[in-house]
This record gives structure tokens, sequence and C-alpha cells, in this order.
């Protein structure tokens, strides 16, 4: 019965995972790729000008062997020996010279034009709004700005180029063998055919093994992950043992897998090289009797041997440059699909400038769900007039986050209208909105960058002072003046470890530094040391100071400070009111105040 | 070559398949290098305007020879890369093995990734060296020796003047190599830095957002990207030159060949056959030449991949079964004691590292055979330690634990997990069935024990309106599953354990009040006469239990039935009324 319950296992192969490989040549997409070479149109052009040099420069040389054995060498002519070995150095070292100036050369048009398309597809991804990012993971869009764009960098500098300069060789060395004997030229490449056939006999048979390859192992990977990450329950229930058995079965699928591979290849090497052979064995055999009767030089058979060797390799690294390709095709479809990808909140076409903003905020029934028909907000109305500070409080999932989100424009309501200082805000520039408002979140986010840096986050129109200004204000200017490298240190280096308080006063003097009309802080829950506790205290006060405030409050400090408390409770609006009143009215806030805030006193 | 050494063990396993190789490498290359030695004989006899008849001979000869060498070189393949794709499967094995036995504390400090990589990529780098290294080294060795001696047969003069640039090219391609290595690591470097702030930039893309800085993000992508980009040149600059330098000095070698062997033929010393030979086997040194450099750097790639496993291979897991439970840690039945349930701590100290606080602090506490402890506290109050350290998942430097008066070191791991069934705080499921997954403790399948598990912890009939019931498969990490189904999944997989102590850590945070009643009262029954241990943070869980701890900063602050705490007005109190007022708030409408 046991084995029974293994191979149900087996059985259920998921082929979702597998690597789906398309076409190698798509010229939808490759018409795209090639729009990013444009701007190097004249390197590009220089680049194939230095193949074909390369191309004539390598095919001549045994051109000049047979010069030099049929001319110098059978007619005993040392001098002209002489002269033409130095021409044949003389190519050689041209030959090197302008091979590395065009690998160079191709390298380095690839590497520019994948620089500009990640710059492309990172800032594209930038433009994207918040609903995109809930619904695409970190993983996958740092796979395309990474992973995806590599593979075609390889394309770019080796597949195409490559291709390019085989196609120059083998038209040369056709070209010089065609004008010393063709009728010895079809002899000797008759082997071709064959050579090609075996090349795409071993090419689909090696590509079928080699996705047998990714599948095993893409299996083995989870298998180890999916152990190691979950090793405490291979451990409580002493399952180490059947864990290893499992793992060694698929370890060898693996193994079974790779050895069909080398079996391929085992049989494609010595196939290709026996080719070769005959290829030879046929100038010896036709050439030679030709040699006999007059008809052919000395000469030329050598010649013929060593184009005949040259031709060969060329057609052996096809099957390579076709995976290059292939691989090539599917990450640039992704990367595109991306590209495609419009974002969901556009600014207005004729966007209405929100100068001086003062803060001036209104909801008129809004309501908004993040996933259809399920709404978080129900019919919201509020008004908040410049300068006022509102809590807003209630159970998780109430719905006060929302009310942030929307106020941000990172998601826009289904139904009712936002406005600030009387615009509609789907009127307003994103970026002018959001440079008026000061967003604290409860995931304090910091860079892994200075100090100063993340108060600023590398904005220049912020100079030092103000940095510095803010931090005092906040009041840890003092702890950051103490640290090694002051304001410069970074934040997440090893010895440095920022306490959760710390890191949370960071972030308000960041919003302190950018000195917006309107706050929304989103205080953090976690419990932070005494101390911390009264510079957070403190540093509110400031942050409120002067600018409308809209706070998610944990503390009770912080909701006894503001004008107005608004109570949510399942996506509605229950109670609004002070302290006072709202403890009288004895509803969910008194209650909510017995839970939550009563002991939040340090 | 300290750490590849310990692969001998791994070679000798394969002995007879690596001895074959060794033969058949040399017989492969023996043909390959008579074959241009033909072609000269052949080109002599030309020159020397002899009959047609004996061309065909030769032509066949040398088609003969190829067929030869190509069925060697195919055995030769089969024998060496194939134990290179063995002991890579060998050596995998001993490795997962070896990450098995390692506790807690290893994984604490070894992430995921870093020990998929060694799993990977450093495994594939001994293997490289196994397979291609070792032939091409053969390879290499033999053609030298071979085409060598065949070129002095020729002429001994020439040879010389042609082997001259050889040490040269190899030479020249390590240090390239090395050199390619070098900036290499250097690009990966700058890789995992652009990977890092692209990472970064989407998981803060809110922050991005909020203060508008996209365009500052842009920026200093920019600035990596072109810090990459320029990594990558200054590789392509060592890169580009890596061909052309090769295939310079290998041609020029062909290129002295021709003039010194050329004016030889003028004097009379050679014959043109002869030059073509040398030729030839030039054109056939070349790529042994050139991977001498490339296997160089291979074997040095390896050993240090090599290094690094074998860290592994040396650590010693910090907790293993004793010596006397005549267990391994695989876990190897030895005599299996019945293990009866009493559990106590006695002035129990821990903390994780010596660096860090203690998390448990002068805990006594004794848990008779077949009690139900309920144990309280707020999150970082020592609960979950307090349950990892019954399974001895980690061990107590000061203080003791005992089972059934015996320390809990005295068992083999074996004996003392298999008595345990635990449902860990975080829910781990496998990406199996669902089935596989509630009998993962078992070794033996039952499936009326599975049902009768499934419909205890309440996800028998939500398995029921799957499509395939049981047999549905599970996502990784039970994705397909609501959180609450996927709780209640685990608390089956504890109960098919048949465990003699059951512990619940929070395991019913994501499973509302309702089901977890109706969970708790299928548990009775079967945990009569076992020691049930329920630890949460929420009242309803462990208020009918024979007794509750209250935990506080690691001690224990209160202890005694629900009524009597709720009397006590304590800490346990304070959270309870919490929890009725939260009630009461969810209520509304």
């Amino acid at each position: 019965m046991a084995e029974e319950k293994k191979k149900n296992t087996v059985e259920h192969e998921d082929n979702e995972q597998e690597e789906v490989l398309g076409k190698a040549y798509d010229a939808r997409l490759m018409k795209r790729l090639i729009r990013y070479l444009k701007p190097y149109t004249k390197w590009v052009i220089i680049a194939i000008i230095l193949t074909i040099g390369v191309a004539m420069l390598s095919t001549i040389r045994p051109y000049l062997t047979k010069i030099a054995i049929d001319n110098y060498i059978v007619n005993k002519d040392s001098a002209g020996l002489t002269k033409i070995i130095l021409i044949l150095l003389a190519t050689l070292i041209f030959q090197g010279l302008l091979q590395y100036t065009m690998t160079y050369l191709t390298q380095w048009i690839g590497q520019k034009t994948i620089y500009d398309l990640r710059m492309e597809l990172f800032e594209h991804i930038q433009k994207l709004s918040m609903s995109f990012f809930d619904k695409n993971p970190v993983g996958r869009l740092v796979t395309r700005l990474t992973n995806d764009i590599e593979v075609l960098n390889e394309m770019f500098s080796s597949g195409i180029v490559m291709v390019f300069a085989d196609v120059f060789i083998i038209g040369g060395i056709l070209f010089f063998m065609f004008s010393l004997s063709w009728q010895l030229t079809l002899i000797a490449l008759s082997v071709v055919f064959p050579l090609i056939y075996a090349t795409v006999i071993f090419r689909r048979k090696v590509r079928t093994a080699f996705r047998d390859v990714r599948f095993y192992l893409a299996k083995m990977n989870s298998f180890l992950q999916e152990h190691i990450s979950g090793i405490l329950v291979v451990k409580i229930f002493s399952k180490e043992k059947r864990t290893l058995e499992d793992f060694k079965k698929i370890n060898y699928d693996h193994t079974k897998a790779n050895k069909k591979s080398v079996f391929y290849y085992s049989i494609f090497f010595p196939v290709v090289e026996l080719i070769g052979a005959v290829s030879g064995a046929l100038i010896i055999w036709y050439g030679g009797g030709e040699a006999i009767k007059g008809a052919l030089t000395i000469g030329i058979l050598i010649s013929f041997i060593q184009y005949s060797e040259m031709f060969f390799r060329p057609i052996r690294d096809l099957s390579e440059k076709y995976n290059i390709m292939q691989t090539a095709m599917a990450s640039s479809e992704r990367i595109f699909k991306l590209l495609d990808r419009q974002a969901v909140i556009k600014d207005s076409e004729k966007p209405i400038p929100l100068n001086n903003c003062k803060g001036n905020i209104e909801f008129k029934n809004v309501s908004f769900a993040y996933i259809k028909q399920d709404y978080v907000l129900k019919d919201i109305s509020f008004n908040i007039k410049q300068g006022e500070k509102v809590a807003f409080v209630g159970a998780t999932g109430a719905g006060k986050s929302s009310i942030m989100n929307l106020l941000c424009r990172f998601y826009d309501a289904q139904a009712g209208e936002i406005t600030v200082d009387g615009i509609n805000i789907k009127d307003i520039k994103q970026s002018e909105l959001r440079k008026n408002i000061g967003l604290v979140v409860q995931d304090i986010f910091l860079f892994s960058d200075s100090i100063s840096n993340n108060i600023s986050l590398n904005n220049n129109s912020i100079p030092e002072s103000r940095i510095k200004e803010a931090a005092l204000v906040i009041g840890i200017d003092h702890f950051i003046s103490k640290l090694p490298l002051g304001y410069g240190q970074n934040v997440k280096e090893r010895g440095v470890t920022l306490s959760q308080g710390e890191r949370q006063l960071i972030t308000f003097a960041r919003a302190l530094a950018y000195d917006p009309k309107i706050l929304i802080l989103d205080e953090a829950t976690s419990s932070v040391d005494t101390h911390s506790e009264i510079l957070i205290q403190n540093a509110i006060d400031k942050l409120m100071d002067g600018r409308t405030s809209i706070i998610i409050a944990h503390r009770l400090s912080t909701i006894q400070k503001c004008d107005k408390i608004i109570v949510m409770h399942k996506g509605e609006i229950r109670e609004t009111g002070t302290h006072q009143q709202l403890l009288e009215l004895g509803g969910i806030y008194s209650r909510l105040y017995q839970l939550q805030y009563k002991d939040s006193f340090v | 070559m300290i750490y590849l050494r310990r692969l001998l063990p791994y070679l000798k396993r394969y002995r007879k398949m690596l001895i074959i190789g060794f033969v058949v490498i040399t017989l492969s290359a023996v043909f390959t290098n008579l074959i241009p030695f033909v072609i000269s004989k052949a080109i002599d006899r030309i020159k020397d305007h002899t009959e047609g008849t004996s061309l065909l001979n030769y032509a066949l000869l040398t088609v003969g020879f190829a067929i030869i060498s190509g069925v060697f070189l195919y055995l030769t393949r089969q024998m060496i890369i194939v134990v290179s794709r063995e002991i890579e499967n060998d050596l995998r094995n001993d490795f997962f093995a070896h990450i098995l036995q390692q506790d807690q504390q290893y994984f604490h400090f070894h992430p995921t990734g870093d020990i998929m990589a060694l799993a990977t990529n450093d495994i594939s780098a001994v293997r490289n060296f196994l397979g291609p290294g070792i032939m091409y080294t053969a390879e290499t060795f033999i053609n030298f020796s071979m085409a060598i001696s065949l070129m002095f047969s020729f002429n001994a003069e020439l040879t010389l003047i042609a082997i001259v640039p050889i040490p040269l090219i190899s030479y020249v391609v390590y240090r390239i190599g090395k050199s390619i290595n070098y900036k290499f690591e250097k690009v990966q470097e700058q890789f995992s830095d652009l990977t890092t702030k692209v990472q970064e930039n989407l998981s803060g893309i809110k922050v991005v957002k909020a203060y508008v800085r996209e365009s500052s993000e842009t920026d200093g992508f920019k600035k990596m990207s072109a810090e990459y980009m320029k990594k990558n040149l200054e590789l392509a600059k060592v890169q580009s030159f890596s061909y052309p330098i090769m295939f310079l000095l290998t041609g020029f070698s062909i290129i002295v060949v021709l003039y010194a062997g050329g004016n030889k033929i003028i004097d009379g010393e050679l014959t043109i056959g002869e030059l073509t030979a040398f030729i030839i086997y030039l054109g056939l040194l070349t790529w042994p030449i050139i991977s001498l450099g490339w296997i160089i750097n291979l074997t040095q790639r390896a050993e240090a991949s090599m290094k690094r496993l074998c860290e592994v291979f040396d650590s010693k897991p910090g907790i293993e079964s004793p010596l006397e439970a005549g267990e391994n840690t695989n876990g190897k039945p030895g005599e299996l004691r019945k293990i009866k349930g009493e559990i106590e701590f006695r002035n129990v100290n821990f903390r994780y590292h010596h660096n860090f606080p203690y998390v448990l602090k002068n805990v006594n506490v004794k848990i008779k055979a077949g009690e139900t402890i309920g144990i309280i506290g707020h999150t970082g109050s020592g609960k979950t330690t307090f349950a990892n350290l019954i399974s001895r998942l980690f061990d107590i430097e000061d203080g003791e634990l005992l089972i059934d008066g015996r320390n809990v070191k005295s068992y083999g791991l074996n004996e003392l997990r298999t008595s345990i069934g635990a449902v860990p705080q975080e829910t781990f499921l496998f990406s199996d069935t669902i089935e596989n997954n509630i009998a993962y403790a078992e070794n033996i399948f039952d499936k009326e024990k599975i049902i009768s598990a499934a419909k205890i912890s309440q996800i028998y009939k939500d398995v029921d309106n799957f499509p395939k019931r049981f047999d549905t498969m599970l996502g990784e990490r039970g994705i397909n599953l609501s959180g609450g189904q996927k709780q209640r999944t685990s608390i089956a997989r504890a109960i098919t354990a048949d465990p003699e102590i059951l512990i619940l850590d929070d395991a019913f945070s994501a499973v509302d009040t309702y089901t977890e009643e109706e969970i708790l009262k299928g548990l009775k029954d079967v945990m009569r006469g076992r020691t049930t241990i329920l630890i949460s943070h929420r009242i309803s869980t462990l208020k009918n239990a024979d007794r509750i701890i209250v935990l506080k900063e690691g001690t224990v602050a209160e202890e005694g039935t629900h009524e009597e705490l709720v009397q006590k007005e304590g800490i346990y109190a304070d959270i309870y009324l919490k929890q009725l007022l939260e009630d009461e708030l969810k209520e509304l409408e």
C-alpha cells in the first residue's frame, strides 16, 4: 500500500512548470528588437563591414597556402616562399586585429542596446499602478528586469552577429573553392547534406532530452526548496529517511535524463568527425586522381583539406545558436508583454493645476473594492478642512487603509468623488497630488542607503540643511550624529542595527523634510521602548503641526490630539465626534477604546 | 586539490568504467592520429604520379580509421561522461542526507537560497571537472604524445619548431581564463547588486510613488545599470581578446611550419605529404592546446566549489541521537520504547544563541501523562519555544527537560519525535495530494485512519467537495487551500501520527470559533489518555484545558484552570475581557 501511495504522487506531474519554448524566429518580435539597434546603426554597419573583412581574411589563407606550395615550394623558389609567408603573416595579424575590434564592437552594441531596453522597462514599471503590483509578485518582475534581459544580451552579442559571421565565412570558402575547382568542390561538399541531416536530427533529439533535463531539474530544485523550507515538518515527524529516499528517486530521474542527452552527444560527435573524414577521403580519391592526371595541383588538394575542415565548423554550431535564438524569442515576448501593459490610473488629458494647495479634503459617496463586488468602502462621505486633524479608528479590515490609498490615488474608487481643495483628484496630475501629501505607512520601509538619502529619498531639491533640520525636529539628530558615519551611515549595513522606533522616526523625518500640506500617517502597531515612545509622540505633534492630517491611530495620545475622530466599521462610517463625545455615546468607539487604547499609555 | 581529493572514494566506485574509458580514449586517439599519416602517404603518392587504384585504398583506409575512432569516441563519452553524471548523483544524495541531519540552528544561519546554490551550482562545477575536465585532460595528453611522436618520425627539427609556441598558447589561455573569471565575478557581483536594487525598488514601490520618487529611482537604477554595462564591457575586452589571440598563435605556428617545412622540401629533406600531415596535426592539436588552459580554470572553480561542499560534509549536527539509542539520525528505528507522555521542565533557561537574550527563564512545569494543558501569552512570551524544546528541535544548556522521568537527550530522535504529533505555528504543507499530506507521518497507509482524522479536524467536508477529493494536488505550500483549510489539514496530519503527545501551536488562528469548537470536541475522544498541549493566544482554544499556564516574557506568570485564572484578575483575566469585547465588536452590524 505504501508503494502505491508514492506512485500516486509521481503521476501528478504538472506541466505548467515546464519552460515552453516556441519558434527560434518570430518576425514580429524580431522587428521590434531590431528597432533597439537603430541608435547604433552606424556601429552596426561598421561591425558588418568588419565581419566581412574577417571572413575574407580567414578564407584567403588556405588559398595563399596553395600558392606557396604550387608556385614556390614545388618550384623550389625559396625567395618567393619567404614573400608569400610574409603575406600570410600579414593577413593573420590583420585578421586578429579586425576580429578583436569586431568582437568588442558587437559586445558593445549588445550592451548598449540591452542597457536601453532595461532602462525602458524599469521606467515603464515605475509608471504602472498599485493594482498591478498587487497582482504581480516582486520576484516575477525582478526576473523580467534581470534574467530575461540577460538572455537578450546573449542574443545581441553572440547570436545574431555570429550567424552573420558564419554566413560570410561560408560564402568566402565557397568562393575560393569554386574558383579553384568546381568539380572537386561539389564532391568534397557532397557530405554537407548528411551533415545537415545529422545536425537536424541531433538538434531535435537533444532538444527533447534537454527539456526532460530541465523538467527534472526544476522538479528536483522545487523538491529541495520545499523540503529545506519545510525542514521543521520533516523533523518533527521524523521523516528524514523517507525524504531522502524520495529525493534519491527524483535525483536519479534527473541523472537519467542527463545520461540520455550524453548519449546523443556521444553519437553526434563521432558522426561529425566521420563525415569530415569522408570528405577528406573524397578529396584524396577524386582530387588525387585528377592531380595525377595533371588537372589539379597538390596545393589545391591541401587547401581543399583545410577548406572542408573550416566549412563544417559553423554548421556544427548551428544547433547551439538555434537554442540561443529560441530562448531569446521567449524572453523578448515576455518583456514586450510587460512593456505593452498600460497603467490603469492615468493622468487627466487636461490636468487642473493644484496651486498653493491648502489641504481641504472631501469624500463624496465613495465606494471602493479591490476585487470586483467585494466592497471594502461603502458610500463613504466626510469632509476635512484645511489644517484639521482627523483620526480614523476601527478594527482591522474596517477600511481605514483604503481611505489612505484612495486619497493618494493609488487606486480609483468605483463610485463617488474625492476632492482636494474642491478639485476632483482625477483631474490633478498624480505627481502634483502626491507632492502635497506626506505619507507614512505602517510597514516601515527603508532603502539600503544612507540615512540622509533615506530622509531625502535622493531628492536634490532637499538640501543637507533641511535633512538635518527635519531630523532635529523629529528628535533623532542626536542619535544619528553618534553613528560612525553619521548621516552617511547605510541603514542596512552589518553592525548597525536600528531599532524599530529609530526606523520609524527616520520615516517621520522623511515626511517632514518634504513639508507636505496633507499628512497621512498610518501608525505602526509594533511596541517600542519607552524612550522611543516619547520621541514618537513628540514627533507626531511636530508632523501634524499646521497640516491637514489624517491619522490611522493606534495610540490614545495621538487620538486625543485630533480635532475629530471617525470610527469605521466594516467599510462604513459609524460614529464621528471627539474622544469625549464618543466615549459618552457608548458605541463602537467606547469598546475599541477599552480594547486597544486604554493601556497604550507607557 | 586538497578538497577535490575527497572525490576519490566516488571515483573508486566506478573504477571499472573509468579504466575502460581510459583504454577506449587512447584507442580513439591512436586512430584519429593515424588519419593524417595516411593522408600524407597518399599525397606523396599523388605527387609521384602513382596509380589511381591505390588512392582508393588510402581513401577507404581514412574512412575505416575514422569509423573505428568514432566507435571508441562514442564509448569514451558513454564511460567517462556517464560516470561524472553518476558521481554527481551520488554527491547530491550525500549532500542532501547531510543537510537533513543538520539541526534547526543550522537552517537559521543558512538561508534556503544558499543551500540551493550549493546543491545546484557547486555540484555542477564539480561535475564539470569530473566529466569534461577528466575526459579532455586524458584526450589532450594522449593526442599530444601521439601527434608529436608521429611528427618526430617525419622530421625532428620541424617538430621542435612546431611545438615551441604550444606552452605559450596554453599559458596565454590560462592567463586569459583567469582574468575572465575575475572579471566575470565582478560582473556577477554587480548583477546581484542590480537585482537587489530592483527587488528593493519594487518592494518599496508604495513609498516611491507616494513621494513621487520615480525619477530619482530611475536615475539610481540608471547608474547601477551603467556600472553593470561598464563591468560587462571590461569583461568583453578580455573575452574579445581570447579568440583572436589563440587564433593568432595557432595560425602563427602553422605559418612557421609552412615556411620551415617549405624550405626543407626545397632542400629535399621533407616531402609535401609530410608537410601536409604537419599542418593537419597542428590543426588537430589546436583544440587540446586551448582546452588545457580551460581545464586549469575548470579545476580551480571545482576546487573552490568542493571546498564549500566540504564545509557541509564536515559540519556535525548539534542535535543527534545518543549512541545507546541505537538509531542514526536518519531515523533507523531502534528498539522503540513506549513513551507515556509525562513532561517535566526543571529550571529551564533557554536562549537561541549566546548573543541573544533568554527566551525562557527558570521555567518549572510538570505535565502529567494524559493531561491537557493550555499555554497562553503575548507574542514573544516563549510559547513556541516551549513546544520546540519538547520535540528537541533545540537543546537546553541550562536546566533539564524530562520525558517520562528520563532526560529528553537520552531518547533516540526518531523514538522521541514519532511519539509527538505537532501542529506547528506556521502551517507547512507539501505540494502533494491532500491524502499524502494527511498521511505524512504514517509509514503504513490506512485510508480509514485518514478519513477519520479528516473528519475530526473538520476538513473532510471541504475535501469531499473538491472534484478530486483526497487526490487533490496542493500547490507549493498548499497555496490552493485557504488558511483555515491548511490549518485543518495540518491538524489531521498530527492526528494521523497517532502520537502520545499532541502539540497544537496556535493551530486555530485561521479557523473560526465554531469550527474550532467542533474540532476540540472531536479531539477529546482521540486524546483520551494522551498528553495534549494547546498553545494559543485565544481563550476559546484552551478554556476547557485541565490546566492553563500563562507565560510572560519567558517566565510562568500564572497557572490554574480557566475559572481560577479569571478570578485572579491578572494577565489571563485581562486577555479574557478583551476577547469578549472583540467578539462583541464582530457581532455588531
